[in-house]
């Protein structure tokens, strides 16, 4: 596109340098938790980076891909599941939890060649209904015992201490792992690929956008993603109960974090996680009311701030922490190259977050 | 040897056999215009040369390879272009936004912004303007630049005039004929009879999914034309299908 010898095109800004290096010596200084955090404050941290995990993911398929699921907590449950199974097996415990998200990231690929030809609504329904498929065929399995459940015995080979940090590192680490490969996903023909097809896919098909495989690419990721959480889950909680890793609530809280964040911006994501993760620390424990808050909040937020807190920032201040897109500089015009609106779902701009 | 060659193809929707064992060439240059009832097939013959559905049989030749099989991605950069029926619009981008982003097709040619907007001045006032916003005749003639943006050896459009007011289909077929006069291949889905027979070369018309009349400009009435289309004619027994 820079064949205008007048517009130069620009990626990387002073701003988004400086948010890299932040992000990078934030990451420095969280690994070296464990040796500071009790383990109460690890645990929470740990949940945080679980939440991160899950909302940057859900925002990867709904808010860059337009593909709104409901039925996330399939791949959620069956990271856990498959965990279980590994850990059963003999492997180490910890090499367990992220095979399983790969093998669930396998076992996604042949449900997305049926998934993806359903389109909105009804893919979001038909994905919960795989996650109640799933749910009930590992409740089939001896070894879960139904809705009894099992747990990961296997942690026992760690004393307490250890096992704090190493889900701690894991986590850590897994979120890392997931945020550069989106980071990279986003910036490559790809991300630019996928944003065409969630704003006019028969348009993007018509520029000559593999339409199928570019589909294909987000939701296995996303996939990923939710299996990755799922099994860390399952190392923090110990306990597999099909019921509690299978229920729609996942989504529900994916949702919310996305929604209040920012739908299809990546910094949005993870501020969403961030609040999500404030307001469940501090209102958790007042039961209904605090479900029914989480419900008004993300109510409020899809009719007045459809584009989340970070999609207003970015609006408002021109922010652009990460250089996703691409800034269309000089003559003909200033003007970037796509412009933030609030359109819901599906409305969002092209090319690429500024 | 002609651009486009298609040799007995079947294009099937699950059960449903749209298009039955249709053979069909296309010279360079020539405007073609596929005409027939709803359901007749014209559509999904469009868009299997297009690749957006894959042929069930048969076979289809561009420039002489045979393309039956390559997925719709990357026939664009073969020289391909369809233009969606319905437009299908990047909404949140302007005109001349949804016009660059033609050229990530990579195709070098004679195509360029500023010919675009040669051939379709309707656009100059509107070139920053939202194609959200666009009448529907603007918005029609703005997916016709974007697929001449790719620079096509062969343009395939359907239903131009679906959903446009009589004036605005007036305006986007005036500029079609500049694009026709100007040698571009064209091969255009029109239920519109009186404006098929008008622009085209050779007029082409389906029914239940096959060719039953094929024939130039000139040579072919417009009474033919109807008996074909309805299937008057295969009830009298004089064509045979």
């Amino acid at each position: 596109m820079s064949q205008d010898p007048t517009v130069r095109v620009e990626r990387w800004t002073l701003q988004s340098r400086i948010s890299i290096l932040a992000a990078a010596i934030i990451l420095a200084i969280l690994a070296t938790g464990p040796f500071f955090f009790g383990n109460n404050a690890i645990d929470k941290l740990t949940t945080l980076f679980i939440y991160v995990i899950l909302a940057v993911t859900w925002n990867a398929l709904a808010g860059y891909g337009g593909l709104v699921s409901v039925g996330q907590q399939a791949f959620f449950g069956l990271g856990a599941y498959a965990a279980v199974r590994l850990a059963d097996a003999g492997l180490n415990v910890y090499v367990s939890l992220v095979l399983a998200a790969v093998i669930i990231a396998a076992v996604s690929l042949p449900i997305s060649s049926f998934m993806l030809r359903l389109r909105g609504g009804e893919f979001a329904i038909g994905m919960w209904v795989v996650a109640e498929l799933c749910h009930l065929l590992v409740n089939l399995d001896s070894l879960v015992q139904g809705e009894t459940g099992t747990s990961l015995i296997a942690l026992n080979a760690y004393d307490a201490d250890t096992r704090h940090a190493l889900n701690y590192w894991v986590a850590l680490g897994s979120m890392t792992a997931i945020l550069v490969i989106l980071f990279v996903l986003l910036r490559s023909r790809i991300g630019s690929a996928i944003q065409a097809i969630r704003d006019n896919e028969e348009a993007a098909a018509s520029l000559g956008v593999r339409v199928m495989g570019t589909k294909r690419i987000i939701y296995v990721f996303a996939a990923f993603g939710a299996a990755l959480a799922g099994a860390l889950w399952l190392s923090t909680a110990i306990t597999f109960q099909p019921k509690t890793y299978f229920g729609v609530q996942w989504t529900a809280y994916m949702i919310f974090m996305v929604l209040v964040g920012g739908l299809g911006t990546f910094e949005g994501a993870i501020l969403g996680a961030l609040i999500f993760f404030l307001i469940e620390t501090w209102f958790g424990g007042s039961g209904v009311w605090y479900l029914i808050g989480l419900g008004a909040t993300a109510l409020v937020f899809s009719l007045f701030v459809p584009r989340g807190i970070w999609g207003w920032l970015e609006r408002r201040f021109g922010l652009g922490l990460l250089p996703l897109g691409y800034r269309i500089l000089g003559v003909p015009s200033a003007t970037r190259m796509q412009t933030p609106d609030d359109g819901g779902i599906g409305a969002a701009p092209s090319v690429g977050t500024p | 040897m002609s651009l486009l060659e298609i040799r007995n193809l079947d294009v099937r929707h699950g059960l449903l056999q749209a298009v039955r064992g249709v053979d069909l060439s296309v010279e360079k240059g020539e405007t073609i215009a596929l005409v027939g009832a709803n359901g007749a097939g014209k559509t999904t013959l469009l868009r299997a040369i297009a690749g957006a559905h894959l042929p069930a049989g048969g076979n289809v030749r561009f420039g002489g390879t045979d393309i039956t099989l390559v997925p719709s991605h990357s026939r664009v950069g073969l020289g391909i272009a369809l233009v969606p029926e319905g437009r299908r619009l990047f909404s949140q981008m302007t005109v001349e936004e949804n016009l660059i982003l033609a050229r990530s097709a990579g195709r070098k040619g004679p195509w360029t912004l500023d010919r675009v907007f040669e051939a379709f001045p309707n656009l100059v006032p509107r070139r920053k303007a939202k194609a959200g916003n666009l009448s529907g005749g603007e918005q029609q003639a703005t997916a016709i630049g974007r697929a001449l943006m790719t620079n096509p050896e062969i343009l395939l459009l359907d239903e131009v005039s679906l959903g446009l007011s009589p004036l605005a289909v007036d305006r986007v077929y005036a500029s079609l004929d500049t694009l026709i006069h100007g040698g571009t291949t064209i091969v255009l889905v029109e239920q519109d009879l009186r404006r098929a027979m008008r622009v085209a070369d050779r007029i082409v018309c389906m029914l239940e999914g096959k060719i039953v009349l094929e024939g130039k400009r000139g040579e072919i009435t417009r009474e033919q034309v109807s008996e074909a289309y309805f299937g008057l004619g295969i009830a009298k027994g004089r064509l045979s299908a």
